[in-house]
């Protein structure tokens, strides 16, 4: 299997600093924080706060975690907190689980959820599944986090987006952050959640850098789960999106603006449970909704989203609902097709105006 | 594992046999019967070189080969005059990651079957009586009536749901018939803090614990006293209070999960191990490679039991896997093994005694491979006799019965008696039927178990999703079963 490690995209300036203590400020009043921080400094307070709290996966030890997510932690807690793993995700997954039903609170890291799928059966049929089937007997407070969807040029077994297949599971609750924000304040919570949680990172995402206010960087600092967050207010049309696609539809929302189209775009941060009431509330009032994501169109997260807004808010739509998604191909290496597989900026400013009519829907220009 | 030792021609022109080889082999054991690789069963019996040349291959396979090379085929054992000196002739060895090797200008492979295959540890005879030179650890008559009383009850019980379930009244059913001495004697040389991860053919463990008839029925028939709330097949049991994991129905899952329990046992410093079952078929899967290699990286205290009952549904193990059974795979991953004749409940006993210690003080986990026959079909969804034959499956239900061997030897020593037999068969099975009656009649669990413990806490989403479905009860009661409580 061949392992992208330590891809240091995106992080040029990211230096050796101490776990928990890596800010850079700038000259602005607030403090800015990278993804790569945030989550590593939300392992180590909830590991300082918690002894049963330990991290587990290939290279977060020594290597300092495969994308140096978890700089400092083995040196900090030793390696009975920080675990380094064999090459079996099925394995230390089912160990994992083992843990947490006796008690302990791991964090499973995955180099990426590709690879997860190899361990699906024990994320599943086992901590999924098992509160359930025991009748609450045996729970499972376990973490799988790691990095999601696509890279960039790392080929289709290392990019897809597992929102929609654990975002059907009972049992699992899904996270996925976009901003500093989120990382810190998801985590805690996925952390201290006594069921089992997914929590999708993104590897483009982790040396992006945004403001975090003195409230987030508090060590008791939370997000509620099952909340979704309106990134920017707007009137006309309601945009879907999470991960990096918050991050391009608020490019989209700024160039629409030039068009006087006044977009709202919402930030899911919690696929399972999928904050309906957010979205339906903001249906109701634009009266049209783009949903924007990197996975595979068919039985997607945008499907789910269409499905509620059309069983909850129908008569409030003035426009179809539009998923813009990922190609229906295993993604290709090659940068321009690579860069076709995928929504990018222009898409969601396109769909957009076709749901404000302000262009032909693409059934008439057939 | 091979260790070999070669010599150039040259040096070994002078060499001549210093000492006789069964000699020697003694020797060699007591060499490395300080070095840890060597702290296994072989280094055990190296004090007794008489046992250790009985076997022409044990564990510690020691290959030589003549200083004359043309005489050896690979894999075959022989004898030859070398002196301790080799072992510390740092010439000889090289330094790769991993540790010191010794090399050697022979390209020799090493065998993919011994010549004998690993004997298993037996301590009855089919007569009742222990076999000469028998070692084993002696049963008090309380604790071997409990076991003989344990088994006749789980034979029973096995045979009545088996029949509830041909008669429509429980949907599944899976039988432990023929494998009642490894279930008993397993959890009779266990204690209650020992925690159980099973796979789904050792509820006699459960049986010995105390679960009670009436729980194994209440589970079965999946009604408001179940224990599982009704959510899980037949035979899923599962109780915090006897330790004893709830099965999950995927295959060896709970091999991984084992190290990982076993890892938070040690971290609390129990004077206690994890126990976790699977059958011959399971080690097939990814699983058994993961869980046993992780326990041995991790030191995990674990006692893997292996029933090796010869079927996998209808895949004969000489289908399953090509190795001499289980016990040698132990071994591969640096972990203690041993083999024993599961049909034998003193053996059993014995063993797991003695496994437990070891994994409890030396904190590493121990592979026992108990070997038995699956008596009855793979579960109520299979008719076993369309792949093996009537009398194959006759002959192991009574010549190789553990439960007629066992009775021979409490009978000899005058703690059971044929009354107490007859006494004891009625009243199980009375108690068994009335238990199936009870079960039957009591309420299925409410509505409300549909949907809670998805998750801790009743999320809002299935909190609508419930308000939902009473009012369309509500409105339609009569398309609603009558026997589920609302």
């Amino acid at each position: 299997m061949l392992r992208i490690m330590g891809k240091k995209l995106g992080a040029p300036g990211f230096t050796a600093l101490p776990a928990g203590l890596a800010l850079r400020s700038y000259s602005s009043s607030a403090k800015q924080m990278t993804i790569r921080e945030a989550i590593n400094s939300a392992l180590d307070e909830e590991m300082a706060a918690d002894q049963s709290v330990f991290l587990m996966g290939e290279e977060v030890g020594e290597y300092q975690g495969a994308y140096k997510v978890s700089k400092g932690l083995l040196q900090k807690y030793g390696p009975e907190r920080v675990v380094d793993t064999p090459i079996t995700e099925c394995g230390f997954t089912g160990i994992g689980v083992g843990a947490a039903f006796y008690g302990l609170r791991p964090v499973v890291e995955f180099m990426t959820f590709n690879f997860a799928m190899q361990a699906m059966d024990q994320i599943i049929n086992s901590a999924a599944k098992t509160n359930y089937m025991s009748s609450g007997n045996i729970s499972v407070p376990i973490v799988f986090r790691g990095p999601n969807g696509a890279a960039a040029g790392v080929g289709a077994q290392h990019s897809q987006c597992y929102a929609a297949w654990y975002g059907s599971c009972p049992g699992l609750k899904v996270l996925i952050p976009y901003s500093s924000e989120d990382a810190r304040g998801l985590l805690k919570a996925a952390i201290r959640d006594p069921d089992p949680v997914v929590f999708l990172e993104n590897e483009l995402l982790y040396g992006e850098a945004f403001p975090v206010s003195a409230e987030v960087l508090d060590s008791g600092f939370c997000i509620p789960i099952g909340k979704a967050k309106i990134e920017r207010e707007g009137k006309h049309v309601t945009i879907t999106a999470f991960s990096k696609m918050v991050g391009f539809s608020l490019q989209a929302a700024e160039i629409l603006a030039k068009d006087g189209i006044d977009a709202e775009v919402i930030n899911l941060r919690s696929i399972r449970p999928l904050d309906r009431a957010t979205i339906n509330a903001s249906v109701r009032k634009t009266n049209r909704l783009l949903t924007v994501e990197e996975g595979f169109p068919q039985h997607g997260v945008g499907a789910e989203i269409c499905a509620s807004i059309v069983e909850d808010s129908f008569g409030y739509l003035d426009a179809p609902v539009e998923r813009i998604t990922g190609a229906d191909v295993p993604l290709p290496y090659a940068a321009n097709l690579e860069r076709m597989a995928l929504p990018q900026v222009e898409d969601i400013v396109r769909a957009a105006k076709r749901a404000c009519y302000r262009s032909l829907p693409i059934a008439a220009t057939a | 594992m091979a260790i070999w030792f070669s010599r150039s021609r040259k040096i070994a022109h002078f060499l001549k046999p210093k000492i006789a080889p069964s000699e020697f082999l003694y020797k060699i054991c007591s060499n490395y019967a300080n070095s840890s690789s060597f702290r296994t069963l072989g280094g055990e019996n190296c004090r007794n070189p008489q046992v250790f040349s009985d076997y022409s291959t044990t564990i510690l396979a020691f290959r030589r080969r003549w200083w004359r090379p043309e005489s050896t085929r690979a894999g075959e054992q022989v004898e030859t005059p070398y002196s301790d000196d080799d072992y510390e002739d740092e010439n000889q060895a090289l330094d790769f990651p991993g540790g010191r090797v010794t090399f050697t200008p022979e390209m020799k492979f090493i065998s993919e079957a011994s010549d004998k295959r690993i004997p298993c540890y037996r301590v009855l005879g089919d007569d009742g009586h222990p076999i000469s030179g028998s070692r084993y650890e002696q049963v008090d008559k309380e604790t071997a009536v409990k076991m003989y009383k344990s088994m006749v009850i789980l034979q029973i019980m096995d045979n009545i749901f088996y029949e509830a379930q041909r008669q429509g009244r429980i949907s599944f059913y899976l039988t432990s018939l023929g494998e009642e001495a490894i279930n008993i004697a397993t959890a009779a040389a266990l204690t209650l803090d020992d925690v159980i991860l099973p796979q789904y053919r050792e509820p006699g463990i459960l049986l010995w614990r105390g679960f009670t008839l009436q729980e194994f029925a209440n589970q079965c028939f999946g009604n408001n006293a179940d224990y599982g709330k009704g959510r899980q097949m037949p035979i899923h049991y599962g109780s915090n209070k006897h330790n004893f994991f709830t099965i999950s129905s995927p295959i060896a899952t709970q091999l991984p999960q084992a190290a990982g329990v076993a890892y938070s046992l040690k971290m609390d410093k129990k004077e206690a191990c994890v126990v976790a079952f699977t059958g011959d078929g399971g080690t097939s899967e990814g699983d058994f490679h993961a869980g046993l290699n992780f326990a041995a990286v991790l030191e995990a205290p674990v006692l893997f039991i292996c029933r090796n009952n010869g079927w996998a549904i209808s895949t004969p193990t000489s289908e399953q896997f090509r190795s001499d059974g289980v016990v040698v795979k132990g071994q591969a991953y640096g972990i203690r093994s041993i083999r024993v004749d599961g049909n034998d409940a003193l053996a059993v006993y014995s063993t797991i005694r003695a496994a437990r210690e070891m994994v409890i003080r030396e904190q590493k986990p121990i592979l026992v491979e108990a070997l038995s026959y699956r008596v009855g079909h793979h579960s109520t969804s299979d008719d076993s006799t369309k792949y093996r034959p009537i009398n194959e499956i006759e002959y192991w239900k009574t010549a190789r019965n553990p439960l007629a061997r066992f009775q021979k030897w409490v009978h000899k020593n005058g703690w059971w008696t044929d009354d107490d037999e007859s006494e004891l068969r009625g009243s199980i099975r009375k108690q068994l039927l009335t238990a199936i009656q009870v079960a039957e009649k009591t309420e299925k669990p409410p509505l409300a178990e549909m949907f809670s413990d998805v998750y801790s806490h009743l999320p809002s989403n299935l909190h609508e999703q419930e308000k939902s479905l009473r009012e369309t009860i509500k409105r339609h009661r009569q398309d609603y079963p009558t026997d589920v409580p609302v």
